[in-house]
């Protein structure tokens, strides 16, 4: 029986793969194809879970985190605002605000910004979310020690980029202020920063996922009952999976939408740079 | 040579803001001392006093420095309280898992390159990927992994793998993708087969973007492992000690095992980059 069942489920994993073969060949059919894998994937997922029996414990079939998502979404919900609007995003905004009004002040003194890049790089490779335990027991266990986690872990990736990106322009493009005569702040609010748009936004979307990372692992070490994190590492030990499965699936979808706001407000501004033009 | 000067001034600012807010933070407790003896505080007492607390708010820097040399050179090395063993326990999961996760990684750009159906269905999810918190599911792999009977270094590497493997996948891909028409027409024109092109031009000028993504995920893999070892039950390694620091109100220890974590990222990263210009140099690509 168990033979018939591992055919099946190669049966339909080839099936749907040479349909995709078939898909990516033409122009006009390709983008079915990252979703039909997308499709085989939880197909496949649903399949083994049921034909082979895989305990509940182990591994729960989408279809029961599904349900589950949908009939705890009260609890979601509260979750989601305590994690991601109180947590992450107050921690965003601020930690991102600080870095970026960091490096425009460190921008007129070379002497600083040689000082501070090597430290900021060194600190942004280091496992910050380490960090966490101190922060709660400085700030307690509601968001704002979840909040100051965020802070200290967007704020050198944004510094280091937005540095980098204030040195982006050009002798020439200076020279040319230069010769209108206009001041440091002209030139700043005219030349450099708009040239460093396209460097900021890189550190806005490399610290958007670790706002959401800081937020989220910042719980497991203590919060009030409520929270993505907490949700998350008691449910494991209580061996409701299917919430698990079902705060994870909130989790990512937060994460690319949050992502994808940012690319988009990066797409109005940067809409000059030749990645954003064709 | 330039940048030395900077990079210390800064460092002694740190430090010295580090001492200013640790008596500031660290006072509190030594005025109710005070307060409760009925004695009056003198700043020098209140200097004294702050900078050696035993669970201060805010440890000073010579406290941590005192508490890496206590476990690390003073504690024999099979110590639980040695931070070199901990340490070891936290390295050779991030190794073991780094090395799965950069093994898996490149095995799957290289199909990604080379099979069209792979590229559009797998690629947008590998990206997408990048962008949700993976970290989140860590808790669950080591529970689940543990009630089916595997604990230990396994679950750890696995999560380790799990962080590292999509930054080597997405800059892999990029690096096989990085030889232009012209480079590609020219081993045509050899009458190179897929094999040659791939082992002669492809390989070699995808190795510059694979050191890239292999410090990402070096450094991913050492916060996977950390992470992984938070869950109830852990009683080894860096996370484990920041964990049991932060349950006993222990301070010094939680800044010492983050400051072991920092070390140990820096190792790893620091490796790769030599290994990065040994490679570069010996291929001939070094800037």
């Amino acid at each position: 029986m168990n033979l018939l069942y591992i055919l099946l489920v190669l049966a339909v994993w080839l099936g749907l793969w040479w349909l995709n073969t078939r898909f990516a060949l033409h122009k006009s059919t390709q983008w079915i194809v990252p979703v039909l894998f997308g499709i085989t994937l939880i197909l496949l997922w649903e399949m083994v879970v049921r034909l082979f029996g895989v305990s509940p414990v182990i591994l729960p079939a989408p279809s029961a985190i599904w349900t589950r998502l949908v009939s705890s979404m009260p609890i979601l919900w509260q979750d989601f605002v305590q994690t991601i609007f109180k947590g992450a995003l107050s921690g965003y905004v601020l930690g991102c605000g600080a870095a970026f009004v960091t490096a425009v002040l460190i921008d007129r003194s070379p002497f600083l910004q040689r000082g501070l890049l090597p430290i900021g790089n060194f600190i942004a490779a280091l496992p910050i979310v380490g960090i966490a335990p101190i922060l709660v027991m400085w700030f307690g266990f509601d968001w704002q020690s979840k909040a100051a986690v965020v802070v200290v872990m967007v704020f050198f990736p944004v510094l280091v980029n937005t540095v980098a990106g204030l040195q982006a322009t050009e002798a020439m493009q200076r020279d040319l202020m230069r010769t209108y005569s206009a001041s440091y702040g002209q030139t700043l609010l005219k030349l450099r920063l708009p040239a460093a748009m396209p460097f900021v936004f890189n550190g806005l979307k490399i610290a958007t996922t670790l706002a959401l990372i800081g937020a989220i692992v910042a719980e497991f070490f203590g919060s009030p009952i409520k929270g993505m994190g907490f949700r998350i590492s008691t449910e494991v030990g209580r061996l409701n999976l299917d919430m698990v499965w079902a705060e994870i699936a909130v989790a990512a979808v937060t994460g690319s939408v949050f992502y994808g706001l940012v690319s988009l407000i990066e797409k109005g501004v940067t809409f000059w740079h030749p990645s954003q033009r064709g | 040579m330039n940048k030395i000067i900077p990079v210390l001034t800064v460092l002694a600012v740190i430090v010295a803001v580090w001492y200013a807010a640790a008596i500031r933070m660290n006072s509190q407790w030594t005025y109710d001392q005070a307060a409760r003896a009925g004695t009056e505080v003198t700043l020098s007492t209140l200097v004294k006093d702050t900078l050696a607390q035993e669970r201060p708010k805010l440890p000073a820097p010579h406290q941590v420095v005192a508490e890496l040399w206590n476990t690390t050179v003073e504690k024999k090395i099979t110590s639980k309280r040695s931070l070199v063993y901990h340490g070891w326990i936290t390295l050779s999961a991030t190794l073991l898992g780094f090395g799965i996760g950069t093994l898996g990684g490149i095995a799957l750009a290289v199909g990604i390159v080379h099979n069209k159906a792979m590229d559009l269905g797998v690629m947008p999810w590998a990206i997408a990927s990048q962008t949700i918190p993976i970290l989140a599911i860590a808790p669950m792999i080591i529970v689940v992994l543990n009630s089916m009977g595997i604990s230990g270094l396994i679950p750890k590497a696995i999560i380790a793998a799990y962080l590292s493997f999509f930054p080597v996948v997405v800059g892999m891909v990029k690096g096989l993708r990085a030889p232009d028409q012209m480079q590609l027409d020219l081993m045509k024109t050899y009458n190179a087969s897929g094999a040659e092109t791939f082992w002669k031009l492809r390989l070699p000028s995808s190795m510059p973007y694979l050191f890239t993504s292999l410090k990402v995920g070096v450094a991913a893999a050492l916060v996977g492992t950390i992470v992984a070892e938070l869950p109830s039950g852990a009683t080894r390694g860096l996370g484990a000690r920041l964990l049991s620091g932060s349950y006993y109100g222990q301070t010094i220890q939680i800044w010492s095992a983050l400051f072991a974590a920092a070390a140990l990222a820096a190792a790893l990263v620091i490796v790769v980059g030599i290994l990065e210009r040994a490679v570069l140099k010996k291929m001939g690509m070094a800037q």
